[in-house]
C-alpha cells in the first residue's frame, strides 16, 4: 500500500535530498521499518532504542498526530500522507 | 530590561567537586520573558538611530519564537507594526503571545524549520522591500553588542570577577559571542563555550546545529574555546531535573545549557561556571516537553 512521506530538511540526507518519498506498510510502525530498508539510518532518528517514537518527533497521518491515534499501530491506507515534523519547539500537541 | 538574577545551582550540582560552582543567569525575568529582549531592544534602538526604522515602516524578522515575542512587545510599546515569520511547528503559546501584542505571525513550512523561516522571510521582503525594517538577528552586530554591553558586565559584577567559564547555547550565537567577548576582555583566561544540538534533527528550540544550518553572519567559531554537543533527550531530562531538584521551570534550551555546563564542571576542580537559562518553561506546556513531565508523575505520592 503506497503512501507518501513528507521528509523534513534535516532528514533529507537519508533520501538523496527528496522532500517527499513513497513508502509502504499497514501501520506507521511497519512504514518506519520499510523506510529504514531503503533509507538506512532514518529509523534511529525517528525512534529510540526501545522502538518508541522519540519525544521531540511528531508523526502526522493526514495532519493528525499519531500520539492521539494509535501511535505506531496507527493503520495506514493507500494514498495517506505521513509527515515527519522536527519539533523545534518540542512539537505542537 | 536585563539585570536578571544569577542563581547558584545547588541541586543538580550536588555530585560536583566542592570548589566547582555552576551559576545560571535567569533570563526569563526579562519583561518579554526571555534573553531575546536584550538584542531586540538594541536592534530597535539602532534602527531608530540610523533612521532605517521610522514611522510607516513595518518590523519583520524570522524567528522560532522568543525574538518574535520580544520584537512584538517592543513594536507595541513604541508604535510600530510587527510581522513575524515563524515555523508552523513553533509552540502554540508563542503564536498566542505574539498575537496578544498585536503582531502578525506568518507561518513558514514546519518541515523546513528555522532555516525555512529565514528563507520565507527573505521572500516576503523581496516582494515589498521598502515596506520593511528587518532587525536581522542572525546578521546584525547589534545582537552580540547587546550582550557585550549588558549580559557580560552583569555577569562580571555578579560573580565579582570570579567567573572562570562562560557557556551558552547557540542559536543566532549573539549571547555567546557578545558576552564571551566582554568577559575575555576583562580576563583573557575565561573559557567561552557553546552548547549545540548533537544533530541537525533535534528538538531544542532556539538552538542551531551549525554544521548543517545557514550559519549566522555574527558567528565566529574562532572566538570559542570549545563546543559541547547536547542530545535532545539529555536536555529534556535536565529540564525535568531542574523542576524537581532546583525549583526551576525552564525551557529546553536551558536544559541543554545546564547539561553542557555540568559536563564541563565534572572535569574541573576549581571553577565558577556561568551559563544562561534563556527562558522559563511555561511557554512549552502545549508541547511534547510536557509529555515527559506527565510521564514522571508527582514527585511525592499523593497522600504520602
Amino acid at each position: 500500500m503506497p503512501v507518501t512521506v513528507k521528509v523534513p530538511t534535516p532528514l533529507r540526507k537519508f533520501t538523496a535530498g527528496s522532500e517527499s518519498i513513497e513508502g509502504t506498510g499497514g501501520t506507521v510502525g511497519a512504514l518506519v521499518e520499510d523506510l529504514e530498508e531503503r533509507h538506512a539510518g532514518i529509523r534511529e532518528r525517528i525512534c529510540d532504542d526501545q522502538g518508541k517514537v522519540r519525544r521531540f518527533v511528531n508523526l502526522y497521518v493526514n495532519g493528525e498526530d499519531i500520539r492521539f491515534l494509535q501511535q505506531l499501530d496507527t493503520q495506514l491506507k493507500d494514498g495517506d500522507e505521513i509527515s515527519i515534523v522536527p519539533a523545534i519547539a518540542g512539537g505542537r500537541r | 530590561m536585563g539585570r536578571t538574577p544569577l542563581l547558584r545551582l545547588t541541586g543538580v550540582t550536588r555530585d560536583l567537586p566542592p570548589d566547582v560552582r555552576v551559576w545560571a543567569k535567569l533570563e526569563g525575568f526579562n519583561p518579554g520573558g526571555s534573553v531575546k529582549d536584550r538584542p531586540a531592544l538594541r536592534m530597535f534602538q539602532q534602527g531608530l538611530e540610523t533612521g532605517e526604522l521610522r514611522q510607516g515602516k513595518t518590523v519583520i524578522d524570522s524567528t522560532s519564537g522568543n525574538t518574535g515575542i520580544a520584537l512584538a512587545m517592543m513594536g507595541s510599546a513604541l508604535g510600530y507594526p510587527v510581522h513575524l515569520v515563524i515555523p508552523g511547528n513553533a509552540s502554540l503559546e508563542r503564536r498566542q503571545i505574539i498575537e496578544a501584542y498585536g503582531a502578525i505571525a506568518i507561518e513558514s513550512d514546519p518541515l523546513e524549520g528555522s532555516d525555512g523561516a529565514i528563507r520565507h522571510c527573505r521572500e516576503v521582503i523581496a516582494a515589498n522591500p521598502d515596506r520593511y525594517f528587518k532587525p536581522d538577528q542572525y546578521f546584525n552586530p547589534a545582537n552580540p553588542l547587546a550582550h557585550y554591553e549588558t549580559t557580560g558586565p552583569e555577569i562580571w559584577q555578579q560573580t565579582e570577577g570570579k567567573v572562570t567559564h562562560f557557556l551558552a547555547g547557540i542559536g543566532t550565537s549573539g549571547t555567546v559571542m557578545g558576552t564571551g567577548r566582554f568577559l575575555k576582555e576583562k580576563n583573557p583566561a575565561v573559557q567561552v563555550l557553546a552548547a549545540e544540538p548533537d544533530d541537525s534533527f533535534h528538538g531544542l528550540e532556539g538552538l542551531k546545529h551549525m554544521a548543517s544550518s545557514i550559519v549566522p553572519g555574527i558567528y565566529n567559531e574562532l572566538e570559542l574555546d570549545g563546543k559541547v554537543p547536547v542530545s535532545t533527550e539529555d536536555a529534556y531530562d535536565m529540564v525535568y531535573r531542574l523542576g524537581r531538584e532546583e525549583g526551576l521551570l525552564v525551557g529546553q534550551s536551558s536544559g541543554g545549557a545546564c547539561w553542557a555546563a555540568l559536563e564541563i564542571a565534572k572535569r574541573l576542580e576549581h571553577a565558577d561556571i556561568v551559563t544562561v537559562f534563556p527562558d522559563f518553561g511555561d511557554k512549552y506546556l502545549s508541547t511534547t516537553l510536557w509529555a515527559g513531565w506527565e510521564e514522571l508523575g508527582p514527585a511525592v505520592p499523593a497522600g504520602g
